[in-house]
């Protein structure tokens, strides 16, 4: 999601972006949705050697991961994951991209359906600053990785962890690892999605698979 | 970029010369010339050669000077040295497609059974067709597999036949402002072009060879009318405006009082010096015909089944004749194919004619696809 703009919130970014490559096996195939300019597949291919694709809303975002020799088409994720034909890669990765969805319970069973694996990254909506900034000042919450006023926002559909695995309950599907990220970029020891987790975890990352599979 | 045209070669070859080429209208074709032309050198395990598809009204001089008109090549600016289709790097090939009017065999050239020019006893041909004299052709250079084939327009259509008929004589392919079938829109103009070739008395049914009048004004009006549909509003407007040719006032007449009416009537004139009516019929009719969807029952996505090339899809904002929405049906079928395909569309005023002008997104883009391809291809540096 808009790459260009968000160039400058990379230091935070990046951290989620290791993780990410930690939970994918080398050689895989992986589908990047909202790839941005490519700077996530390109670290996968780079260190993990897949066989990487990528779906990106911006033009601008496309043509540079393009130009870098990326296989990356231009697309939505509310209306194009359906292309993709069933099985067709062993992870299908959402990397921060979820809230700027129109459907994302659609959209989650759509990577589910494409991958084998969803690798899903949000920010958590329930982070104690994201609570207090509306509490005390009553205005929608600004913080370093939600960094839009309320109006021109894309990110049109905030949750909290617990809405999250919530959601993953409802639909159906396991959570085969998950990290969460304190502000400072550590990962919390006591990620069991709990009150805790909800307060002082600033971004999530789930591995998912659907139950029974 | 440079306009002194780099090195070149222009060949001809006599193809299906044992064994006459079968056509998709169910005749065969025996021994055809084929004009084609090359820069830069095959390497040792010929894996570095692109086959370079021209679109309706080009021609094998992609990046030579055009032998009737003194003009640089059509794609001079994207193929030679350091150039998007480096010819340090590549062997790069381009041949007049079966039915044109440049040194490969059509309509205005000798049938063997009668002794006289083909006119319109001439096959109706097929993109699919074209393609498989072209897979002659390759089969000829003894290249096995073609490092890339690349196109815009009908050059797209034949990218798409090549990746669907010889997926497996195809590394990569590069599909521009094309679409996998002819639309009803596009259809019609072509209907329009023929109509006004035929509508002009000095076609006489294309048998017009030994006389010495031509079609001339028929085929310069199908030009302009196509030309149209090359550019966009938006250029149109830009370039012209309503701004007068040579004069102060409208003059209350029908001389071409626009400057937009007397470039299309240069356009018009300049056209008919080079091409032939009764190849512009026969090609146009080809463009007609395409359609890789019916080919395949009706989905696309079985043209590339199972296809291991790598795709590359350029659109272009403002192109009208075939829009960014046609170039997307090629992708999604190749993304339910599960092929490995990038798509760009790049975003311009200069309607379906920026992939034959300086563009330079669709530059960066197709260098950046072939660098890649290249890389996975083993090609070194």
């Amino acid at each position: 999601m808009n790459g260009i703009e968000n160039a400058t919130g990379r230091r935070d970014i990046r951290v989620d972006w290791q993780l990410i490559a930690d939970m994918v096996e080398p050689g895989s195939r992986v589908l990047d949705v909202g790839c941005d300019d490519g700077q996530l597949l390109a670290h996968l291919k780079e260190a993990k050697n897949v066989d990487g694709r990528g779906l990106e809303l911006s033009q601008q975002g496309v043509n540079i991961c393009v130009a870098n020799g990326l296989s990356v088409v231009q697309g939505n994720a509310d209306t194009d994951l359906v292309y993709y034909p069933d099985g067709s890669f062993d992870y299908a990765i959402l990397s921060k991209t979820l809230q700027a969805t129109h459907q994302p319970h659609v959209v989650l069973q759509q990577l589910l359906r494409i991958g084998k694996r969803a690798i899903v990254s949000f920010p958590n909506f329930g982070y104690w600053r994201c609570r207090s900034y509306l509490a005390f000042r009553g205005r929608m919450p600004m913080t370093n990785s939600l960094d839009f006023p309320w109006y021109e926002t894309p990110n049109i559909h905030f949750c909290t962890l617990r809405d999250f695995t919530a959601l993953c309950d409802e639909l159906g599907l396991k959570i085969e690892q998950s990290v969460i990220l304190a502000a400072s970029g550590k990962i919390m020891t006591r990620s069991d999605y709990g009150m805790y987790a909800n307060l002082f975890g600033s971004d999530c990352i789930f591995m998912l698979s659907k139950a029974g599979a | 970029m440079s306009i002194s045209p780099p090195h070149n070669d222009t060949h001809n070859v006599i193809l299906a010369k044992e064994t006459p080429m079968p056509l998709d209208c169910g005749t065969t074709i025996g021994a055809f010339n084929m004009a084609y032309c090359t820069y830069g050198e095959l390497n040792a395990e010929k894996s570095n050669a692109i086959l370079v598809c021209h679109a309706l009204t080009g021609d094998q001089y992609a990046a030579s000077r055009q032998p009737v008109t003194g003009k640089d090549g059509w794609w001079n600016m994207m193929i030679g040295p350091g150039k998007v289709l480096d010819t340090d790097k590549y062997f790069v090939v381009c041949s007049n497609v079966l039915g044109g009017c440049m040194g490969t065999t059509g309509p205005r050239d000798i049938d063997p059974a009668t002794g006289k020019p083909y006119g319109l006893n001439f096959p109706i041909i097929t993109i699919g067709d074209m393609v498989r004299a072209q897979a002659l052709l390759q089969d000829y250079l003894e290249i096995e597999s073609w490092f890339c084939v690349i196109g815009g327009s009908m050059g797209g259509m034949q990218t798409l036949q090549w990746a669907s008929a010889y997926p497996e004589r195809v590394f990569s392919a590069i599909p521009i402002a094309c679409a996998a079938r002819h639309s009803a829109q596009n259809i019609a103009f072509h209907e329009v072009g023929r109509q006004a070739v035929m509508a002009d008395p000095s076609w006489q049914g294309g048998d017009y060879y030994a006389s010495d009048a031509k079609p001339r004004a028929g085929l310069a009006v199908a030009r302009m009318a196509a030309h149209v549909t090359y550019l966009s509003e938006a250029a149109l407007h830009r370039k012209f405006g309503r701004n007068l040719q040579d004069r102060e006032n409208l003059t209350y007449g029908f001389d071409a009082d626009f400057q937009v009416e007397s470039y299309l009537r240069y356009q018009g004139i300049n056209f008919v010096d080079r091409f032939d009516a009764n190849s512009y019929l026969y090609i146009t009719r080809a463009m007609d015909y395409f359609d890789l969807v019916e080919d395949h029952g009706g989905t696309l996505a079985k043209a590339f089944e199972g296809s291991n090339t790598r795709f590359c899809s350029v659109s272009f904002s403002s192109d009208w004749l075939f829009p960014t929405s046609e170039n997307r049906k090629i992708v999604h079928a190749l993304i339910a194919a599960a092929a490995n395909v990038s798509f760009v569309e790049v975003e311009t005023d200069k309607g379906h004619d920026a992939f034959l002008l300086e563009t330079p997104e669709m530059f960066k883009t197709i260098q950046g696809f072939l660098q890649s391809s290249a890389k996975s291809r083993g090609l070194g540096e």
